[in-house]
């Protein structure tokens, strides 16, 4: 299936936050004997320190269980995922608590993401007094952090129902940002939000990105996302990633015939062009049938 | 509807009661009177039992042949029974033994239920297949027998066998807790906590059991009631501690005396009815309370509005348009609010022509849905609809009774709507959602429905019409779904077909194919069409006018060629800024250039 052998020749190692090497996900089926449904079949892909990996796929091509992998939220039945050359594919539990320092998150839904119960001040401060930051410092690291993803101040103080979506998304990309991670996984993050927010939000995950160095694993099914965020990109497909490289020749020169497919289906915000691409997508549909 | 548009100012102002409600439960416990009243009654019970020597002198237990049955007095306020015992003071004293029991059996229950389901809910696994194995067991066994058989291996202490009955709760609080805690363990939030490196032990106390915690509370007040009977029966049937005074054995008493002194009966009995209502009742109210807080409104069902729009006698209905299949002037909607009014639509004129398709695009809360839902008649029964026109293929849709409204739904106006699935029956084979709706339209027989239904199965590029018209919602795809929707919608053919964000919820493969589909249909039948959609793509796809709604309101109309060549309004052109298809693509990082520390130096 791989058209281009693998993206890893062409990158160093040295530099590398994450390295999935031949990575295969299971879940255990419903029923006795029955098989394990293999969510991943052997997934590659490797992540340099400040830089943006996208993962593009439709709904069930594996792209979240990429991302669940790397957490530690799904299980990881053969190969390896290193981080800063380190295996974490099997840690134990508090192993892998301490990697929250380093390896953080941000959810596709923000209204199922934050606890509706707490306020955003304990929200936020809840990671770092495990951390055992003390209370009195925690404190005014969140006002740092709030004012990093523009919330106002007073905003520590009230319920995560008070805001719309986008604000929302802020205030989960500064519980991802307070324990000053190298890599932080995030799965759709924008595709809930309006689209002027999305742009927002956009160039605010790219601002942090450009000022912290931090590592993006970013997973989306919008091309036009991935085109603004990514530096390189990896296209997956049932299960395997089957295009990766950087995001203007994926993007621009697709190999794959599925890439090929999925970048003539995304819409044009223009007439004309959209009335080409169209045209284009049915002759390659033709010719293919 | 949920997003505020202005995202860019953050600065949203908070009201006063909109800060933490952290300690507010107790506070709005005490705001619902029929709380109070039994929080009070409930207190006084106890009181007096715990201060019963300072109540009355006498004894509870010691007999008295000289007021065999007496007369309520000054000496014994609520008279003597059978052997001169006290009535007010065995029915204070009995109180201790009635609501000790119950209070022991409900902790019982709690000791055991809370922690198991707790465990079972969250690690799964085999310790919940066996947690809840002993608990189907304990559920399975008669319980007054069990009962029954415990009193008479253990003998007559009453303790005990409130013990006993607490472990026959139990199952009951297991199942709740393990219930509360699969469904919250499943939500993102938890999984973050884990990413943020909380253990287990923490996740449980600060994100879990505060969900467990209202439905445990609200069961745990029903289950203390529930004690409280079973207790009275067990002293009633005399299996209880002889020598102490209960409410139970105090009516034992009495009924062996009910032809002599009937009123001995209605000391105890008060005490239990009084004890069990209230228990009851604050239950209820706690539910009330705890369960309406924190949570999200549910999502508001949509149903017929009572077209509360009767025009204006003498408006004139005029079509600027001749070929004008739908014209909709100046519409209004607006929902009543506890300040007042808020208003979703206000001022929307559109038309829409044979064979044209109109787009209606802005963000989330635009008003464009509830511009279409008007459309249809589906609003909100407390939703306001007022327009100065609304006519469809001649018709004032104003003047329509909901059941002319219907007639045209379906028929000559069809919908599609975002959620493919949502909108499937699932407990029906989508063959039967396709043809019940024409038999009942177009008045065909089954054999001629199943044909039409099959036929346009294959219309909407569907491979093996015959295995999907036999299938269940569940086990077709989200696109084909979507499809049997858009067959469904254009089965009766209809004139117009009004389409709420059609693709939102596909993949861009199985959108691009879907837009295909609604156009060929909509030039085949020369349909018009109202597309609501968020996307700018879908907009260049397919529409040949749009209109930019903002907070109720079109900014800008234009055939679809002018407004993204040439967009006059501010907004628009804001929102096509914001598309990401020519923003700057991102190069790649130049080798090994970490903008900070290495990972090897922190690490």
């Amino acid at each position: 299936m791989m058209t281009n052998p693998t993206p890893r020749p062409d990158t160093p190692a040295h530099g590398s936050v994450l390295e999935v090497d031949e990575v295969v996900v299971e879940y255990p089926a419903k029923g006795w004997r029955t098989p394990p449904f293999r969510a991943l079949h052997g997934v590659s892909l490797d992540i340099r320190a400040g830089e943006t990996v996208g993962l593009v796929g439709e709904s069930g091509s594996g792209k979240t269980t990429l991302g669940r992998a790397v957490l530690g939220l799904a299980p990881v039945r053969e190969g390896r995922i290193a981080y800063a050359g380190r295996d974490i594919s099997r840690l134990g539990a508090r192993e892998r608590r301490a990697l929250s320092d380093e390896i953080q998150v941000v959810f596709q839904d923000p209204y199922t993401s934050l606890n509706p119960a707490m306020t955003v001040g304990d929200i936020l401060t809840e990671p770092l007094l495990v951390a055992g930051v003390s209370r009195g410092a925690a404190g005014e690291r969140i006002r740092e952090l709030l004012d990093q993803v523009s919330l106002p101040a007073d905003a520590a103080h009230r319920l995560p129902r008070e805001f719309s979506g986008g604000q929302r998304q802020r205030i989960a990309i500064a519980r991802a940002l307070c324990r000053d991670p190298r890599l932080i996984v995030c799965d759709e993050p924008v595709s809930a939000l309006d689209l002027s927010t999305q742009a927002r939000v956009l160039d605010l995950f790219i601002e942090i990105q450009e000022r912290t160095g931090v590592a993006y694993l970013f997973i989306t099914h919008d091309l036009s996302v991935v085109r603004r965020i990514s530096h390189r990109v990896a296209v997956m497909y049932r299960g395997e990633i089957v295009e990766s490289g950087d995001t203007r020749a994926v993007t621009s020169q697709p190999q794959h015939p599925y890439t090929q497919r999925l970048m003539l289906a995304a819409l044009v915000p223009d007439p004309d062009r959209q009335r080409d691409r169209r045209e284009q997508r049915r002759g390659l549909a033709a010719a293919g049938s | 509807m949920t997003n505020p548009p202005g995202e860019t100012t953050p600065a949203t102002p908070s009201a006063p009661g909109a800060l933490s409600r952290r300690g507010g439960v107790g506070r709005r416990l005490l705001r619902n009177l029929v709380a109070v009243v039994c929080l009070t009654v409930l207190a006084l019970l106890v009181l007096a039992t715990v201060f019963a020597p300072l109540l009355t002198s006498h004894s509870p237990t010691r007999p008295s042949l000289l007021d065999t049955f007496a007369s309520p007095g000054a000496a014994h306020p609520l008279g003597g029974d059978s052997v001169g015992r006290d009535v007010l003071a065995r029915l204070l004293y009995g109180g201790r033994v009635s609501l000790l029991g119950a209070f022991l059996a409900v902790a019982v229950a709690l000791l055991i239920g809370v922690p198991t389901g707790l465990v079972s809910g969250y690690y799964r696994g085999w310790v919940d297949a066996a947690f809840s194995w002993v608990a189907s067991l304990v559920m399975a066994a008669p319980a007054i027998m069990v009962l029954l058989v415990a009193i008479a291996a253990i003998g007559p202490d009453a303790n005990a066998a409130m013990t006993v009955l607490g472990v026959i709760l139990a199952p009951g609080v297991f199942r709740l807790v393990r219930a509360s805690v699969t469904s919250v363990r499943e939500e993102l939030y938890v999984d973050a906590a884990h990413v943020s490196g909380l253990n287990d032990l923490r996740i449980v106390r600060r994100h879990i059991l505060p969900v467990v915690q209202a439905p445990t509370i609200i069961q745990a007040a029903q289950m203390f009631g529930v004690a409280v009977v079973i207790q009275a029966g067990i002293e009633f049937l005399g299996l209880g501690s002889a020598s102490e005074a209960s409410w139970g054995a105090m009516l034992n008493e009495a009924f062996a005396n009910l032809y002599i002194e009937p009123t001995l009966l209605v000391a105890p009995g008060v005490a239990i009815v009084v004890t069990v209502a209230s228990v009851g009742l604050l239950a209820n109210a706690l539910r009330d309370t705890l369960l309406e807080g924190g949570h999200a409104a549910p999502a508001r069902r949509l149903r017929r509005t009572k077209t509360p729009d009767s025009p204006p006698a003498d408006s004139p209905v005029r079509d600027d348009d001749g070929d004008a299949l739908l014209t909709v002037r100046n519409l209004r909607v607006s929902y009543p609010t506890s300040d007042g009014e808020a208003t979703v639509v206000d001022g929307v004129s559109l038309s829409v022509r044979h064979g044209e398709v109109v787009g209606l695009v802005g963000e989330s809360g635009s008003g464009k849905s509830q511009t279409a839902f008007s459309v249809l008649g589906l609003l909100p029964p407390e939703a306001r609809r007022e327009a100065e026109g609304l006519s469809f293929g001649g018709k004032d849709l104003r003047r329509l009774g909901g059941k002319a409204m219907s007639g045209l739904r379906g028929r000559r106006i069809a919908y599609v709507p975002q959620e493919p699935m949502s909108n499937l029956d699932p407990s029906f084979r989508i063959g039967s959602q396709l043809a019940d709706p024409m038999r009942l339209h177009l008045k065909i027989s089954a054999g001629e429905a199943r044909k039409r239904a099959l036929a346009l199965l294959e219309r909407v590029g569907i491979d093996r019409p015959e295995r999907v018209y036999d299938a269940y919602p569940h086990q077709i795809s989200g696109g084909m779904a979507q499809r049997v929707l858009i067959a469904g919608a254009v089965s009766c053919d209809p004139d117009l077909l009004i389409a709420d964000e059609p693709t939102t919820a596909l993949d861009v493969t199985v959108q691009a194919e879907v837009l295909d589909l609604l156009r060929e249909l909509q030039r085949e039948r020369r349909m018009g069409m109202i597309l609501v959609t968020h996307n700018f793509g879908v907009v260049a796809d397919i529409c040949d006018h749009v209109l930019v709604m903002r907070s109720g309101k079109v900014v800008e109309s234009a055939p679809v060629g002018q407004l993204f060549a040439n967009p006059h309004h501010a907004y628009t052109r804001m929102l096509l800024a914001s598309t990401l298809e020519d923003a700057p693509t991102r190069t790649p990082l130049d080798d090994g250039t970490p903008a900070r520390t290495t990972v090897q130096e922190k690490a």
